[in-house]
């Protein structure tokens, strides 16, 4: 708020002028503030902000609603006239409409530096959001370096050291994201999006056959091996010490069953099993042993069975709706991805149909709704580095942001662009390069290149 | 949370869907990665031939220097800059312990480039035009290397093709292979359009995009300066221009230091610098500060407070336009200026009575084009009066204006493209192509290759009209374009155009394109440039900012 404004110097205590606001108190009102905790799916948001004289007063049960009222406190702040910083009178109660609101970044397909997480992290709790996909490895590249097995990275990397993230870069990265109230959910996709795993991690894969002989490819993990399961357990043993989150994504898209197929051990596995040639079975054998090999310690009793989340990407507009209808009758918790893959880059102002989409705009039952827990804005990298991830994911996650917080009824397009134009330019002073909604200019313009 | 009692739960992805179009995954042919036998030059020179034969370049006691013979020596400065300039470039990471006056060549060793520039007048302390000549010739051997040009401007473009020439063996040593090139541009235009209107851009991403221009042999910077949304060029004849209608009148301007700072810095690169002040539509805020120059619109009998096209009917528009365009002249020192002429809206002249009675005085029925040609007419006297050549866009041509044999009309319409560059060759006059390089257009994907495998050429011709295709310019539009996301947006999707308008027309391998290219875009951002990626990949030394 006060950067940019030159003051000779902090005066530690003078009397309030007449017309001054010279203190924001923050009240955490719960007994336990969760101060010192992780930020989870049912962390309570909300906030009271009261901007009167004497004192601005920002209530919250817990911190994490601090936060957030910290940040729309920062936005109230303008600069009049002669440049002096100036709030208006409000009063604000405010909480999210969808706990779960993340964003999802790819670190395979090219490595991100530390820089560009924890800058983006930044940009994320400027916006609001809570959570931060980490889709750490895929196909392409294994950055994650494992204690357990640090061969993976050692040969699955771009580079074993120059593009991987430590264990102590990860505790960096959660620490930082736990301040602004975000949550790190790791994805280890498997069995497919996995080649880059085969390299330091002999028979995990499936040896691809050519006729009766191995044709030198591998496919997705070898689902037959025992290999494959005492590994697996060992490395999200690791993975669930490491990353304090209640959730861990395990990935399961895009298998491709060709090379299964070709394999005949596993053309015997599937006679034994009585599969015939249904692989999508196979591929439910292997996802349910996964799923079996998690360690099962407590119910989490607020409701939510320890049930799958099922993450909706695929499709067009009208057949995600449908996805979201089927999920949410067979009684599956859901997030919403698909109107939201911010990689998916055209000409002109597409924040706007970002910002239309509405996770809760399908036909069904107000139960079926309420299993609809948020969404995720999407930003894979196959044409995205750390040149120019930031101006591509902001301000367009913005519009994302403000669809999973505010009010259903929150849809004026016209009041949208004129307050995303001005929180944009505010990206831009904090030096998040956010790139313009349209023909237009901020007071401070980026400094960078 | 205890340690000991925690629960994963689970998160499944699940692609339950039919699996339509929007967001499959990518099902783009995939380029396999193979090294080029040209390695990473780009674009590509005329003649390349390398050999096996590999030198090392001790980066504590490397020298470009002029050779005895050359015609520019210690007082060239766009030379002794660009020794130091390509000196960085080339040894900038190694850590030196100091650098090493004179020592003995080793024996693989080569320790020097030689600059000879053949000519009589070496053209150091002039600007470049488009008749410059960019032409080199080098020798990668020992003792030394050599580079040979006519002029400056092919020294200038011979060092950035050295510096492609080294690279890093096992050991982290400079290393550069016997080489000989033979190079010179194929299209003597080669520009890219920068917006400052619509966003105004700030003096250091302008010479960062020159920087990166010269690492891609572009030549020409045509400056869309002003435009409706802004008028950012600070006039010392009309400084009320910017007063009122730039974005801020200080923050927001181009004062002449600035304009002074970045034609310099072009010229040190051998880039001209062609400022474009579009009329007579795109003025709106041309209108801010000067009173009476655009069209009052009428609703009806009374003005309706809008204010339409520049008003082509007044004395004062042209006393106007004649001090303009005689600061321009001086202000800009290359041969040609833009003057636009496009999309003119003729429903404000339309509404206008003054206007009404002028067309019926002038015999022009309703014909509002024969209005712009008016308009245009003077306008283009004006300019030939401060000796200066003129560009326009497309549309003065269409419309049938009277233009002077050396004009340059730009193409940039969408549609019938290959139609158009028949018609205006036909007709005589220099060309340039934009059409199908509009940069500002993204679109997800590998779009570089589209831009490409275009062919300027490809219309139907004589060897005469082909002839008069000077080149071509990536454009990139400011509406969605400001600091925070030009660099990415233009590089190395520029580079495509690069290589398509220096490269012999034979070089259309896109596999080994994308592979130079992609080494190519690693140099742009070890160079400090944030090209963005081409594909999935790394860099070995990745982007430091953010």
């Amino acid at each position: 708020m006060f950067g940019s404004v030159r003051k000779p110097g902090y005066v530690k205590s003078r009397a309030a002028g007449p017309s001054e606001i010279s203190e924001l108190q923050v009240w955490i009102t719960s007994a336990d503030s969760e101060c010192d905790s992780y930020p989870s799916l049912t962390s309570d948001e909300s906030y009271e902000l009261t901007v009167d004289q004497p004192n601005a007063v920002l209530k919250a049960s817990k911190v994490w609603g601090a936060l957030r009222g910290l940040e729309t406190f920062s936005q109230l702040v303008y600069e009049d006239a002669y440049g002096a910083k100036n709030i208006n009178s409000t009063t604000i109660s405010d909480f999210p409409r969808f706990a779960h609101r993340g964003i999802l970044l790819d670190t395979s397909r090219h490595f991100l530096p530390i820089k560009v997480i924890l800058a983006n992290l930044e940009a994320m709790a400027m916006n609001k959001f809570n959570v931060f996909h980490w889709h750490i490895v895929d196909d392409p590249s294994f950055p994650y370096l494992s204690r357990t097995f640090p061969q993976l990275s050692q040969q699955g990397a771009y580079h074993p050291y120059t593009h991987v993230y430590t264990p102590a870069d990860v505790k960096m990265i959660i620490e930082f994201a736990r301040l602004r109230g975000i949550r790190v959910i790791p994805e280890f996709d498997t069995p497919g999006h996995t080649q880059s795993w085969g390299k330091g991690q002999k028979d995990l894969l499936t040896p691809c056959y050519s006729g009766t002989t191995p044709s030198g490819t591998f496919g997705p993990v070898n689902p037959i091996l025992n290999t494959t399961y005492s590994f697996m357990r060992q490395l999200f043993s690791e993975i669930s010490s490491v990353f304090p989150d209640a959730y861990v994504h395990l990935g399961g898209d895009e298998v491709d069953f060709s090379c299964w197929r070709s394999n005949p051990d596993i053309q015997n596995f599937m006679e034994q099993q009585g599969f015939g040639q249904d692989y999508s079975k196979l591929e439910s054998f292997y996802i349910q042993k996964l799923k079996g090999y998690m360690i099962w310690q407590e119910v989490f009793d607020n409701g939510l069975k320890p049930d799958t989340l099922i993450h909706v990407w695929k499709g067009n507009q009208q057949q995600y709706k449908d996805e979201m209808a089927n999920i949410t009758s067979a009684g599956y918790h859901t997030l919403l991805s698909t109107p939201w893959y911010l990689n998916r880059i055209s000409y002109g102002q597409d924040w706007q149909g970002v910002y239309r989409a509405d996770p809760q705009d399908f036909k069904g039952t107000e139960a079926q709704k309420k299993l609809v827990i948020g969404g995720e804005a999407c930003l894979w990298g196959e044409y995205v580095d750390a040149t120019n991830l930031t101006p591509r994911l902001w301000p367009r996650a913005s519009a994302v942001a403000e669809r999973l917080w505010s009010a259903k009824e929150v849809t004026d397009i016209s009041d949208a662009y004129s307050r995303l134009s001005m929180h944009r330019c505010r990206l831009v002073e904090r030096g998040i390069p956010a790139e313009p909604l349209f023909t237009s200019f901020c007071p401070h313009e980026y400094k960078g290149v």
